[in-house]
């Protein structure tokens, strides 16, 4: 199988185990969203999967090899990682910025060649940067950055590309921005990309697959028609919704209506 | 516009250069005797048996020299760990290497006096192990910038409590240990030269080998990990590479306050944070600030010497307070 794959993953912080055998299999060229109510842990599953978070038990194969027997740098030119928390120095621009992208890539003295110039090139194009390519990262606006790094990531050239909540803290037209721009590199690079996601209606929107992840396992996997249910919405999220197909995007949606008083008499 | 930049940024490197040469003869040419640059060259070069010759290579040289080695070796440092801990005020204090030297001259210089000469292996040491039991304290599945800051601040001020007992319990014995403490180049020769190069060597060669590195660090520990950066072992190379070179100037001079946190902080004003760039800038700038400073500390009072570190931290103190009026602009 090409792609990635998780076998048994348990991820502890410290004593907490957050993750607690979760299986799952995404096959190149894929666009999945992985939802879940906060703290479920999906965010550790994606900081597992790009190997910052060692799990304690459990495997994960990148194109059938373990990604811990693989060089990091070699994993570093199949999988680009977007994690919530970047940091930036106020004196970087743009083009420094997706240069950085190239680093698994470079030779002994890390000189950026003609050809990975001319992929830096491509990577501020395909994210439509070209007027902002000399600009310092930190004086953009919140969706021009998010591209920038988007761009970074790109220039990677990964077939698999990991986001953590790619539209925090951004406002609704920088958010279906980035997930059109997400879409588009799906589509046309054959990326697959895995992203953890708040908003269930966006990710029902934009993906061909949905893992819930509820109290550190994989709750449910499927396609947005499968997940998006009355009683996936009660038992992970705890609400009542509305249920109506889009049949502009060919995809269902919901309005929210209240929260089940159920799930509080269960709570531990 | 890029390209400009880089230009600009290499005309800083040069003037920088052109700094450390001028700061080189102000330092070597001026004392009791003035001595041109053109006959300090021929002092250097050509004679042997003058007088001149006589007080550059005895004196003066191997003075100079010094001042420019633990300039490099402390600024180098400083550039380091601000880049490690991602923190602008990050400084070798930091990691203990103050407070570590600092114990281990004055356990020597107060209890074992015979021993005096044994300082500067002591305090390298003292150095050494001090960071490392840091950086163990701040482990815990890795270790975090924030961490080893706390524990950095903590194992200070446990060694600075002995350090202040020790002055308590033995007051008539504190005299010997001022000059450890503040700092201070009087007296330097050759055997200082000889104990510092090599880390200086060391390190200027393998921080202007991995400039890259330290700039991907910058950009957050989950990024460099997706970039494949071993982030954990990158960090304590350079973290044990920061500590042996401000082990090796501390021990070789005393306790020389801000040259770590000050020199990489104007070179980051004036030069950006790429590090390609930082690192050589704070070479040559710390090499020349250093120099100028205890030429200046020779001269000022002549024929009497005000140790260094006096210098520094008299000039580096307000610097530090203007860089906190005005720290958001800079990062």
């Amino acid at each position: 199988m090409m792609g990635i794959k998780a076998e048994g993953l348990y991820v502890s912080y410290g004593k907490k185990e957050i993750l607690k055998g979760v299986n799952l299999k995404v096959d190149d060229g894929e666009l999945i969203s992985i939802i879940g109510p906060n703290g479920s842990g999906k965010s550790t599953l994606l900081k597992a999967l790009s190997r910052y978070l060692k799990p304690s038990k459990g495997n994960i194969y990148l194109d059938n090899e373990d990604i811990y027997s693989i060089n990091t740098k070699k994993v570093a030119q199949k999988l680009a990682i977007l994690p919530q928390i970047k940091n930036i120095s106020a004196d970087v621009t743009v083009e420094n910025l997706v240069s950085y992208g190239r680093y698994p890539h470079l030779g002994f003295r890390k000189r950026l060649l003609r050809k990975d110039k001319e992929i830096v090139d491509w990577a501020i194009e395909k994210t439509g940067l070209q007027k902002l390519r000399k600009r310092f990262v930190a004086t953009l606006s919140g969706g021009e950055i998010q591209r920038a790094w988007i761009a970074m990531a790109i220039a990677q050239r990964p077939k698999i590309l990991l986001l953590d909540e790619p539209t925090t803290y951004l406002d609704i037209s920088y958010q279906l921005e980035i997930l059109e721009l997400i879409k588009e590199l799906n589509n046309s690079l054959n990326i697959t990309v895995i992203m953890a996601i708040h908003d269930l209606n966006q990710a029902a929107r934009y993906s061909d697959k949905i893992f819930v992840i509820k109290n550190g396992q994989l709750y449910m996997e499927g396609s947005p028609n499968s997940i998006i249910k009355n009683n996936v919405l009660k038992d992970v999220f705890r609400i009542d919704a509305d249920i109506y197909h889009d049949t502009v995007n060919k995809c269902p949606y919901f309005i929210p209506r209240k929260i089940c008083i159920k799930f509080n008499a269960e709570k531990t | 516009m890029a390209e400009n930049k880089t230009i600009n940024k290499n005309i800083i490197l040069i003037l920088f250069i052109l700094l450390t040469i001028i700061s080189f003869f102000i330092s070597v040419g001026n004392g009791a005797v003035k001595i041109s640059p053109i006959n300090i060259l021929k002092a250097i070069f050509c004679e042997k048996d003058t007088v001149n010759h006589q007080i550059i290579w005895n004196v003066r040289l191997p003075r100079t020299i010094v001042a420019g080695l633990v300039g490099i070796c402390l600024s180098l440092s400083g550039a380091i760990l601000q880049g490690i801990m991602r923190n602008p005020l990050a400084s070798p204090n930091i990691i203990g290497v103050s407070s570590g030297a600092g114990l281990a001259a004055f356990i020597i210089l107060i209890l074992l006096p015979e021993y005096y000469y044994m300082v500067p292996i002591g305090a390298f040491i003292g150095a050494l192990l001090t960071t490392l039991v840091i950086y163990s304290l701040a482990w815990k599945e890795g270790v975090t910038p924030t961490r080893l800051i706390l524990a950095g601040v903590a194992i200070s001020s446990i060694l600075r409590a002995g350090i202040n007992a020790l002055i308590t319990f033995y007051p008539d014995r504190v005299a010997g240990v001022v000059g450890f403490m503040v700092g201070g180049l009087s007296a330097t020769a050759w055997t200082e030269v000889k104990m510092i190069f090599p880390y200086a060597l060391i390190g200027v060669t393998s921080v202007l080998l991995i400039p890259n590195k330290l700039n991907i660090l910058m950009l957050g520990d989950e990024i460099a990990t997706g970039l494949g950066l071993k982030v954990e072992s990158t960090r304590f190379i350079f973290i044990i590479l920061a500590s042996l070179l401000a082990g090796s100037a501390v021990s070789a001079v005393g306790l020389l306050g801000f040259v770590g946190l000050i020199v990489p902080h104007i070179a980051r004003l004036l030069i950006g944070s790429d590090y390609r760039f930082l690192f050589p800038a704070s070479i040559f700038l710390g090499a020349s600030v250093v120099i100028l400073c205890d030429t200046l500390a020779r001269l000022l009072f002549a024929p009497m010497e005000i140790p260094v570190g006096i210098i520094m931290s008299a000039l580096g103190g307000p610097f530090f307070l203007y860089l906190l009026r005005r720290k958001e602009g800079v990062r």
